[in-house]
């Protein structure tokens, strides 16, 4: 039977300050690490809750994003004049010709500011989003120069709250209402009326995309094969799904200098747990001779002092994740290098990602650990007994 | 060797280096321990009375003869299974009570009932009366810094005969206490040796503690004196 735990967790209780400092060590590594993977869960879960589907996005062959494409309005009346899209009730197929374009705006925390995406868009192209939810103000009306702004957008940038003008195109633009689009990124856009906001910014004949509903799964693949086959129109179709899911790789720069940081400050908290860890050995070690006097085995040390360090580490693991979690929730943004512009997001602490916070934690105990407890263990009786 | 040989000792020598100094601690160490004798090894500082107690617990190991204890050669068994037999066979009672501090009195009697198959609540029996045969039953939920001396080497008494060993092995048992805990000391062990048949053998330098055993043997710059002799005065 290995020692009690009671021995380890005790011993870590008297010898409380070094306790608390390595852990304390071990929780900060950890939060730089879930702070890190809860941005990132955060990011993804907004680029990847976007889309139906359904909905193809049709856009120029080879354009990485909507901004860069460019659909003549030629083209849209061909494409909405396919086979397989869904129709309204009037009858009316369900493609939305839409134009995207950025304007900088002041942040609340940040006067430089940053690139925020302005759809134009007509009321099929609402009626393409069922998931938008007016909170504030009412729907725009055409002709009337005003926009919408996404509710995350209205929290995140100066003067985007109701009764605000923006000045983008040709002029003012007035805030009329606040949509709520969920986690999906469209609550980082600013909507426009299609025709006014390709007119400002002389685009009336050249659009960015078109947005449409395919009545089924069939019907959608053999839209996108259709688009991809006609070489008059030079297009290409891409699920919508699909499309922002491949935003995500935006968040990979992050992910990585940001696990590159955890991994060298785990490197320097793992020293600390093996260097308190090493005092602890020196400090017990005729507590140790006594032990193998007993008749306790070098196994059962070696355990013994690799748990002691286990224990340490997760304690700073749970200190951690205590750290973090007034994150969650959280709103924030950040640069998206397709679309130019910010995709905001939410700060998602998981209990996958504790649950690596902990794992990651008992790494560090155990790389941190092993070594002084195999000192203990390799230690003579005799010279452990002698010591003071 | 009959049946009631408890220690046999061979031609034990002991040698070890100290920086460049070469050191003799024990030579032709002959001694013969039978059953329910309470032994008392004397001599001054560095005679070889410890690594004898040492060698006889299997804490170190011979440089050259033969150890045989509880009719085990200890030659031939491997750590592990010298640390399965020392707790099995052997009490061990040290000068500096050597109790873990973190754990109480009863816990720290119960350490060695861990290796063994006895479940929790047999453990804490065990422990108990232990220490209720060194008169501590009402310091089982102490640590040892809310002990005194006495009390914790009354403890480290309790640990050492819980496991209920043939031979108790006792290092200055007495070394660091007072007279009056030391005398209380040496009555238990005295008491275990004659009620309960413990074969107990306690180094000391104090002849006054000297005089609870039944047998005095004497080394002197290693070598342990023949039965009987005590060295020159």
């Amino acid at each position: 039977m290995a020692i009690p735990l009671s021995y380890n967790f005790r011993n870590l209780r008297v010898r409380k300050t070094t306790t608390i400092m390595t852990a304390l060590g071990i929780a900060l590594t950890v939060a730089v690490l879930l702070g890190i993977l809860a941005m990132v869960a955060g990011l993804r879960t907004s680029l990847q809750a976007t889309g139906h589907p359904l909905h193809l996005l049709v856009m120029r062959k080879n354009s990485a994003s909507e901004l860069v494409s460019q659909i003549t309005r030629e083209a849209f009346m061909n494409i909405r004049l396919k086979n397989g899209i869904e129709k309204r009730a009037d009858g009316e197929p369900m493609a939305s010709a839409e134009i995207v374009t950025v304007m900088s705006l002041p942040r609340k925390n940040d006067p430089e500011g940053s690139n925020v995406t302005i759809r134009g868009l007509s009321r099929v192209g609402i009626g393409l989003r069922p998931g938008i939810r007016l909170t504030a103000g009412r729907w725009l009306v055409p002709g009337q120069r005003e926009v919408m702004v996404g509710k995350s957008v209205a929290a995140r940038f100066l003067n985007c709250s109701i009764g605000n003008t923006l000045y983008f195109g040709r002029g003012e633009w007035k805030i009329v209402g606040i949509f709520d689009a969920g986690k999906t990124a469209f609550s980082n856009e600013i909507w426009g009326e299609l025709n006014q906001v390709a007119a400002d910014f002389n685009r009336s004949e050249v659009l960015s995309s078109v947005l449409l509903r395919a009545t089924d799964l069939m019907a959608l693949q053999a839209l996108k094969n259709s688009m991809a086959d006609d070489q008059r129109l030079f297009l290409e179709g891409k699920s919508e799904v699909e499309y922002y899911a491949q935003q995500t790789a935006t968040a990979a720069p992050v992910e990585f200098l940001g696990i590159f940081v955890a991994v060298i400050m785990a490197i320097g908290s793992s020293f600390a747990a093996m260097n308190t860890m090493y005092a602890a050995v020196v400090r017990r070690a005729r507590e140790i001779g006594t032990l193998r006097v007993l008749g306790f085995s070098r196994g059962s040390i070696l355990l013994s002092f690799v748990i002691e360090a286990l224990l340490l580490s997760l304690l700073g693991g749970l200190l951690g994740i205590l750290l973090i979690l007034p994150l969650n929730g959280l709103e924030s943004g950040t640069y998206n290098n397709i679309t130019f512009s910010e995709t905001g997001f939410d700060f998602r602490v998981t209990p996958l990602i504790m649950t690596i916070g902990l794992s990651f934690a008992t790494i560090m105990g155990i790389l941190g650990g092993l070594l002084p407890a195999r000192m203990a263990a390799k230690q003579d009786i005799l010279n452990a007994l002698r010591e003071l | 060797m009959d049946n009631h040989t408890v220690i046999e000792t061979i031609d034990l020598r002991k040698e070890y280096k100290r920086d460049e100094f070469h050191v003799i601690a024990l030579q032709k160490a002959n001694l013969l321990i039978q059953q329910s004798e309470f032994v008392a090894l004397m001599g001054p500082s560095g005679s070889g009375k410890s690594t004898l107690l040492y060698l006889i617990a299997a804490i170190d190991r011979p440089s050259q003869g033969r150890v045989r204890v509880l009719g085990q050669d200890l030659q031939e068994l491997s750590d592990k299974a010298i640390a399965q037999w020392r707790n099995e066979n052997i009490g061990f009672v040290f000068q500096t009570f050597n109790l873990i501090p973190v754990l109480t009195a009863r816990e720290n009697v119960e350490l060695p009932l861990l290796l063994t198959g006895l479940s929790k609540k047999q453990r804490i029996e065990h422990a108990q009366t232990a220490l209720k045969l060194v008169g501590l039953e009402d310091r089982m939920s102490h640590y040892p810094r809310q002990l005194s001396g006495g009390q914790e080497q009354r403890v480290a008494i309790a640990r050492a005969i819980v496991t209920d060993p043939a031979l108790i092995l006792a290092d200055e048992p007495t070394g660091d206490l007072d007279a009056h805990s030391a005398h209380e000391i040496l009555t238990i062990l005295a008491r275990l040796n004659k009620e309960q048949n413990k074969t107990v053998v306690m180094v000391t330098h104090d002849p006054h503690a000297a005089r609870f055993a039944g047998k005095i043997r004497y080394l002197e710059k290693g070598e342990l004196l023949p039965e009987g002799s005590s060295p020159p005065i």
